[in-house]
């Protein structure tokens, strides 16, 4: 593997090519032999590639990340000693992050040569409880005494290094409490599984809704009371020799390789410590000196060799080759805020001379290296992170390291957050109350006898008698489920006899915990959540403060690092709590049943499809509430299949996988027999077929996650997850084309599917099968055109509300801020919530939140009907709302806008200023205007609302439940408006007016003065003009006619010419069709026809040949045109072309030379008022620059001297012939 | 009136590398008297694009732009008041218009220090006493005028028709009592692509429905109608569900064309339906 490497970085193989590689199993067409020679003696080992480079890039970055939880990662095997090297790379001690798989087993030689080994993780706290709180200090404190070690090369012994050594037993007082050296019984599978290495999942931390139930051994991978057993690991006595040629080892040899290098490291770590001694708190002083060490871009060493594997590993997470993306990114995260570099005491951080390019020297050297490898990949990861939620964009574009290395990706960042909306609050939501009673089904005729109906009364009342009391006292320290309510619950079930009334009592158990568990869903939820929202933005800081403030203490300190096992946290810890207090197996069943019952259901629910791609903002507001809704169904499959797979899997549910394979393969056998609970592969099919992976899939992940260690290994469930791994695959996020799945939704399977595959009961080298297996189920996609996965269903809310742990990155980096991370023993909050639990059970009773909790217990007694009729009333009267003050309040503002707008014009003159300057201006003095909305929505729904409830509700509804259900709906649509508008209303208000804008800008364009006072045509207009189209059309004809090159016979009738023009009158006065565009190009076309009728350049048709027009004809004709320029043309006229270079020069080429018409011309202009007499002579004088012939030009300049010295005469056109007679006399003479 | 599809090869036959002239405008006309001016430019107009639009490249090569300005500018020292530019776009079987763009591209480059930008080539083209080489001008001018499928003047009338047919048709609604949003009103509610009209209450023709109406006002084929559905049509459809359009044409349509398109879009509830002028009596009111 390490080869791989080390021919990508000696640019023998290109990055691409080697992602082709990894990626797929064939080699690709566009790989260049050599490279393909190159990867194909390799081919045995291109699965292990993946999980080796995550395992050596933790590995090298071991010295740097002594804080904060690890980094775990489920690659197999495959561990970073690197062939050849016996006086390896110093790694650190701290197994956990840098080898997420360390060898299980310690070969008897290297075992026998450490006696006395001494091994820094042994220093480690005792217990899980411990593991997030000590590991911090825990491997400072390594890194700081190591100084003082005398380690030969400067190397670590790591703390998981090799559990269950016989030898290390004996050697030391044996510290049984420490999970990772004593691992549980059956967690180094020996036999041919014993290769396997241990997972290096946390031990779930005891957290506060776990601390006082039952021990959840099958919930972490080593559970918290094992006791250490004496069972031998399988000893492998091969004994390897170093200096094998690299390139040819499996990935079991250099595993081995990797055992001898641990045991001289063992031999080599003196003693230091009393394993008891560590049993105490971790020791404050230890945090004493972390301070972050400031990195330089200048001072990173071997640039090329981490931009290279930046590149590599990039592309592996870009091409969804690791198995959990947000792992990843915690993991960059963790070397981008990495503090400072564990010294080591030789000079071993000098690269080796010999090869600074290969694998020799550690990857990274300091600090500055690891931010800039960090950085490196981050820029590759933007598109990820810009849909990250705005507080996580916030504290990255504000990182300073980030801004020294990559000031570009700083400012992406920057306006990646300026441009987000995704706000999303890490609080837990608030609990619900009781379900009401349903009467439809809880009622007498639906029970056997009055007996059993009695019996699920009492049931319904010690049921919820149990919930309150757990609701009380859960959080009181020594508390127990089990001590308090088992008997009660026990006692309950018992008088559950029917089978009726188990369904009876299971309906109540779901609907109750679908009410209480189902987040943000809910409306009590909703309300509390969003009020304070509206009230912050109306000005109200403080309480937005207040509201951060709040969720600060109540949050949960941490949901358990990146990739935590799955809990049952809040309300949901009870309902699990009393599936196994009660431990009855009808109750089970039953609720199987009935989950599976409502899991299809939901699944199967039709979400209505709005149109995904209308920008318009007032479906805005229909399309929250489409997402709310797929929201909720989202949230409550989950929660569903999470209790499915709680319940079916509880029978099988054991601490650790069987410890022999015989064991494995009979428990196998008998299991496959066990149709599922709920056909899930079908469901999933189904869902990929329909395009609804992003429903479906969520669910299913959650149904999984709850599975035994055996579960995995079924054919049935083999194949699901063989699909998953194939859509995982698929997922890849920069991959966007029509048809594709929306990128958040991939973001939230890509998460959900990542967090599975680090379950510790889902195999490890699972995910990195071959590609052969992974097509066991083909899937056929493309069916249907629009399904869920295409439209934005999901947003950053439901993400974080699902996966709660992509929050660690906003925390890892939260801490890096506060710096804190080093005294807390971990990246946890400033605000250490030691007194949450109070506050958290009890969230602040505002006014609001009471009428919320009033409105609830209201709808809890009335019929469904009265809340369904209530809530759409709100939800319809919320939106008109909002496109009522759009067209009111928001027009209005335009139109001042447009007023105000003409003002400045008038004011400053036609260019009025920059348009941007001018928008602002505008914005900032209509924009206040905006809060006027949200008195007008109020009103507006004040107004509406109850008529529209009364019309809804049955006639005999009494009168005080109708008022309450109008005040309720006129409080829901309020909140919905008022929510809408005051996030949106200026937003909304800038965009108008900047349309308002643009619009009176352009109309004050050069086009404006064409448009300026158009007339329409008279009453009386029939509309029966020619089509401008046409004469546009003709006109050109005869315009081309004009110019040539024409046929000797071509020419055009007197009659025609006549006619055009007569038409170009009727359609210059029925403007019914005519465009300012088509006016402009007729007057042009006029003016260049009446240039060719001057210059007699017109061939007319007639006996005996065409010839040039009589004089008196081409006069008549331009008297023509002169009036319709007067007085038809409602656009600018370009006359002054009369007199361009281009139509004066058609008159040198006439012989004889006619200049009457031109200077009848120019008199008819100025006598109609066209033309002034000075634009004619600056036309005139202008000409003369031009070039002529000789002859030419003089006659031009006697023409301008008759046009100069002409009196302004009332008869013109007489004098104008003769003047013009005895010109072309001698013209003609001296030619 | 409507074209069978036959009728329509035909003409589009005699139309293969013809320049597109007078000339060629009138024999056309000649040989189908029966189709009006205007259907029949309109398919020389687009079969004419077709072929340009394979060409054009060839004529972009800068070899082929030196190669032409060297021949325009010894054809004009032979002769400057010969139609030097015409010809030459006539003989390499490109447009004069464009034709004439290239050269005056070519020779603005030589004659100024910055190149050209387009709004002043454009600028020149549509006003030609803008260009500083007199002779140059009238070239240029003439190649415009006599342009039948390129040009600033046809491009002027090609807007001209569309507008003329859009208010023809909302004149037939407003006669229908159609109530309807026209593109102003569409766009001020923030579609960004709109069709020509949308009803508000939809009709039936022909037994479909029709939701909406989009006027291209030019002959409807295959091609431009692929095209048109490419550019404008799903954009409208991933907006709107359920939504047919009739094409309102200048005056054509064919037949079996109609039924095929129908064949390929009935499919997806899309129907396009090509319009005669007489719109009117074809739509009935439900």
């Amino acid at each position: 593997m390490a080869a791989v490497l080390e021919s990508l970085l000696r640019e023998e193989v290109s990055v691409a090519a080697a992602v082709r590689w990894i990626a797929r199993s064939a080699q690709s067409s566009e790989d260049d032999p050599g490279e393909a020679a190159a990867l194909s003696s390799l081919r045995p080992l291109r699965k292990e590639f993946v999980p080796f480079l995550l395992n050596f890039l933790r590995e090298q970055s071991s010295r740097v990340l002594p804080q904060g939880p690890p980094t775990p990662a489920k690659a197999p095997g495959s561990s970073a000693a690197l062939p050849g090297r016996p006086g390896g790379p110093p790694r650190g001690g701290r197994g956990a992050r840098s080898q997420l798989f360390p060898p299980t087993e310690l070969s008897s030689a290297a075992a026998a040569e450490a006696p006395s080994a001494r091994r820094g993780g042994r220093r480690r706290g005792p217990g899980p409880g411990r593991e997030r709180g000590g590991r911090g200090p825990g491997g400072l404190e390594e890194g700081v005494g190591g100084e003082s070690q005398p380690w030969t090369g400067g190397r670590r012994s790591r703390g998981a290094g090799s559990p269950g050594s016989p030898s290390l037993v004996r050697s030391d007082p044996p510290n049984l409490s420490n999970l990772e050296e004593f691992p549980p019984v059956g967690s180094v599978p020996p036999g041919p599984a014993g290769t396997k290495p241990s997972r290096r999942i946390n031990p779930t931390p005891v957290s506060e809704e776990r601390s006082l139930s039952k021990p959840k051994t099958c919930f972490t991978s080593p559970p918290i009371n094992c006791v250490p057993s004496s069972q031998p690991s399988v000893l492998d006595t091969s004994p390897w020799g170093h200096g094998l040629p690299p390139g040819c080892r499996s990935l079991q040899e250099e595993r081995e390789m990797l055992r001898k290098e641990r045991s001289k490291q063992l031999q080599q770590s003196p003693s230091t410590t009393c394993p008891t001694s560590e049993l105490g708190p971790p020791l404050p002083s230890w945090s004493g000196n972390l301070t972050a060490e400031s990195a330089d871009p200048a001072r990173v060493s071997s640039r090329q060799r981490l931009e290279l594997i930046a590149l590599v590993y990039s592309s592996c997470i870009a091409e969804n080759l690791v198995p959990n993306l947000f792992l990843e990114l915690f993991f960059v995260l963790q070397l981008l805020t990495a503090r400072r570099m564990v010294a080591t005491k030789d000079g071993d951080l000098e690269p080796s001379p010999g090869a600074p390019d290969s694998l020799e020297s550690p990857l990274f050297q300091s600090v500055h290296d690891c931010v800039f490898f960090a950085v490196q990949v981050l820029e590759r990861q933007f598109q990820v992170l810009s849909y990250l939620d705005k507080g996580t964009l916030k504290l990255l574009a504000e990182n300073e390291r980030l801004l020294c290395f990559s000031p570009a990706l700083q400012g992406r960042l920057r306006a990646a957050y300026e441009g987000s909306v995704a706000k999303v609050s890490l609080a837990m939501p608030p609990s619900a109350q009781a379900v009401s009673f349903q009467p439809e089904t809880d009622n007498r005729a639906n029970f056997s006898s009055d007996r059993a109906f009695h019996t699920f009364k009492k049931q319904r009342d010690v049921f919820f008698e149990v919930l309150r009391e757990w609701e009380d006292r859960h959080e009181e320290p020594g508390w127990d489920f089990e001590k308090g309510l088992g008997s009660r619950i026990r006692a309950m079930m018992g008088q559950l006899s029917a089978a009726c009334s188990h369904s009876h009592f299971v309906r109540l158990f779901q609907k109750q915990l679908l009410q209480m568990c189902q987040s943000p869903g809910g409306t009590g939820g909703t309300v509390l959540g969003e009020a304070p929202d509206v009230l912050s933005m109306l000005g109200a800081d403080k309480l937005g403060r207040l509201r951060r403030l709040q969720e600060r203490l109540v949050a949960p300190q941490s949901s358990g690092g990146p990739c935590p096992p799955p809990t049952f946290p809040g309300c949901q810890g009870f309902f699990r709590d009393f599936i196994l207090s009660a431990s009855s197996f009808q109750f089970n069943q039953h609720l199987m049943d009935s989950l599976s019952l409502k899991i299809r259901e939901l699944n199967s629910l039709a979400l209505p499809q709005p149109e995904p791609s209308d920008e318009d903002g007032e479906s805005d507001v229909d399309w929250q509430g489409e997402r709310r809704q797929f929201a909720m169904v989202l949230l409550s499959l989950r929660l569903l299949a999470k209790f499915l797979g709680f319940v079916a899997f509880l029978p099988y549910r054991g601490p650790e996988p069987p410890p022999t394979r015989e064991l494995q393969d009979s428990i196998l056998a008998l299991r496959s027999q066990v149709p599922p609970a709920l056909d899930v592969r079908a469901l999933l099919q189904q869902g990929l077929r329909a395009r609804r992976a992003v429903l479906t899939v969520p669910w299913l992940v959650e149904f999984l996650s709850l599975a035994d260690h055996i579960v995995p290994l079924l054919d049935y469930y083999r194949s699901i997850f063989s699909v998953l791994l194939h859509l995982h695959r698929s997922l890849v996020l920069s991959k966007e084309s029509e048809g594709e799945m929306c990128f958040l939704n991939k973001l939230l399977l890509l998460a959900v599917l990542g967090w599975l595959f680090q379950i510790p009961t889902v195999p490890e080298d699972l995910f990195f099968l071959e590609e052969g297996q992974l097509d066991a189920l083909e899937v056929d996609t493309v069916a249907s055109e629009l399904g869920l996965d295409g439209m934005p269903v999901v947003d950053q809310h439901l993400l974080y509300t699902c996966c709660p742990y992509i929050g660690e990155l906003r925390k890892l980096l939260a801490s890096w801020v506060s710096g804190s991370s080093a005294r807390s023993g971990g990246f946890v909050r400033k605000i250490t919530p030691t007194t949450t639990t109070g506050l958290g059970a009890q969230p602040p009773r505002t006014s609001q939140g009471l009428q919320a909790q009033l409105a609830q217990a209201f709808f809890h007694n009335q019929p469904p009907s009265l809340r369904r009729t209530v809530e759409f009333v709100a939800e319809r009267i919320g939106s008109n709302c909002v496109k009522h003050i759009k067209a009111t309040l928001v027009a209005d503002l335009v139109r001042q806008a447009e007023s105000l707008l003409q003002e400045q014009l008038v004011t400053q003159g036609q260019d009025g200023g920059d348009p941007a300057q001018l928008l602002e201006i505008l914005c900032s003095q209509l924009c206040p205007h905006g809060a006027q909305a949200l008195t007008q929505g109020r009103e507006f729904c004040q107004k509406k609302s109850p008529g529209a409830v009364r019309a809804l509700l049955p006639e005999e509804t009494p009168a005080a439940v109708l008022s309450s259900a109008e005040n309720i709906a006129v409080g829901l649509a309020t909140e919905k408006a008022c929510t809408w508008l005051s996030a949106n209303i200026t937003a909304l208000i800038r965009r108008e007016v900047k349309a308002a804008v643009s619009r009176t800008l352009r109309a004050q364009g050069p086009e404006a003065a064409a448009r300026g006072e158009r007339r329409g045509c008279s009453r009386a207009c029939e509309h029966h003009a020619p089509l401008p189209s046409h004469l546009i059309s003709e006109i050109k004809d005869v315009l081309s006619l004009a110019v040539g090159p024409r046929d000797p016979e071509e020419g055009v009738s007197l009659d025609h010419l006549e006619q055009l023009l007569g038409q170009l009158g009727q359609t210059l006065q029925c403007r019914q069709f005519l465009c300012p565009p088509a006016e402009q190009h007729l007057a042009k076309c006029s003016v260049d026809l009446a240039s060719l009728l001057v210059a007699d350049h017109i061939p007319v048709l007639g006996p005996p040949s065409p010839r040039g027009l009589e004089r008196g004809q081409a006069r008549r004709l331009l008297h023509v045109l002169l009036s319709l320029w007067k007085d038809d043309f409602q656009v600018p006229v370009p006359l002054q072309l009369l007199l361009s270079p281009r139509n004066v020069g058609l008159l040198a080429d006439t012989r004889p030379r006619e200049w009457d018409l031109l200077l009848f011309l120019l008199r008819e202009l100025v006598e109609k008022g066209l033309m002034g007499r000075t634009e004619i002579e600056a036309c005139l004088g202008s000409l003369r620059d031009a070039q002529w012939p000789k002859d030419f030009s003089e006659e031009l300049a006697t023409l301008f001297r008759l046009f100069l010295a002409e009196p302004h005469m009332p008869e013109p056109q007489l004098r104008a012939c003769e003047l013009v007679q005895t010109n072309r006399g001698t013209v003609l003479a001296q030619s | 009136m409507i074209l069978t599809k036959a009728q329509y090869d035909e003409i589009a036959q005699c139309l293969v590398s013809v320049p597109p002239t007078r000339q060629s405008l009138r024999k056309l006309k000649q040989r189908f008297p029966s189709q009006s001016q205007a259907t029949l430019l309109s398919i020389f107009s687009q079969e004419y694009q077709k072929h340009i639009k394979r060409t054009h490249a060839k004529h972009h090569t800068s070899e082929a732009i030196e190669s032409y300005y060297q021949r325009y500018l010894n054809g004009v020292g032979r002769n400057g008041a010969a139609p030097v530019l015409l010809e030459l776009a006539n003989e390499v079987d490109y447009a004069p218009s464009l034709m004439a763009r290239i050269i005056l591209e070519r020779f603005l480059q030589e004659h100024e220090e910055t190149p050209p930008s387009k709004s002043v080539i454009n600028s020149m083209l549509r006003d030609p006493s803008q260009i500083p080489d007199g002779v140059l001008a009238n070239q240029v001018y003439q190649c415009i005028v006599n342009d039948c499928c390129y040009g600033p003047l046809v491009d002027c009338i090609k807007h001209a028709i569309g507008h003329e047919h859009e208010v023809l048709l909302r004149d037939m609604l407003l006669e229908k009592n159609l109530s309807f949003l026209d593109e102003d009103q569409l766009r001020a509610k923030g579609y960004d692509k709109t069709p020509d009209f949308i009803l508000q209450v939809p009709v039936a023709v022909e037994g479909h429905i029709i939701h909406w109406i989009e006027s291209k006002a030019s002959f409807g084929d295959e091609c431009s109608h692929h095209a048109y559905l490419h550019d404008q049509f799903w954009s409208y459809w991933n907006r709107r569900d359920f939504q047919e359009k009739i094409n309102t044409n200048a005056g054509n349509g064919t037949l079996e064309h109609k039924l095929s398109t129908w064949l390929v879009e009935v499919r997806r509830n899309v129907v396009t339906v090509f319009f005669q002028d007489n719109l009117s009596s074809e739509m009935s009111c439900r």
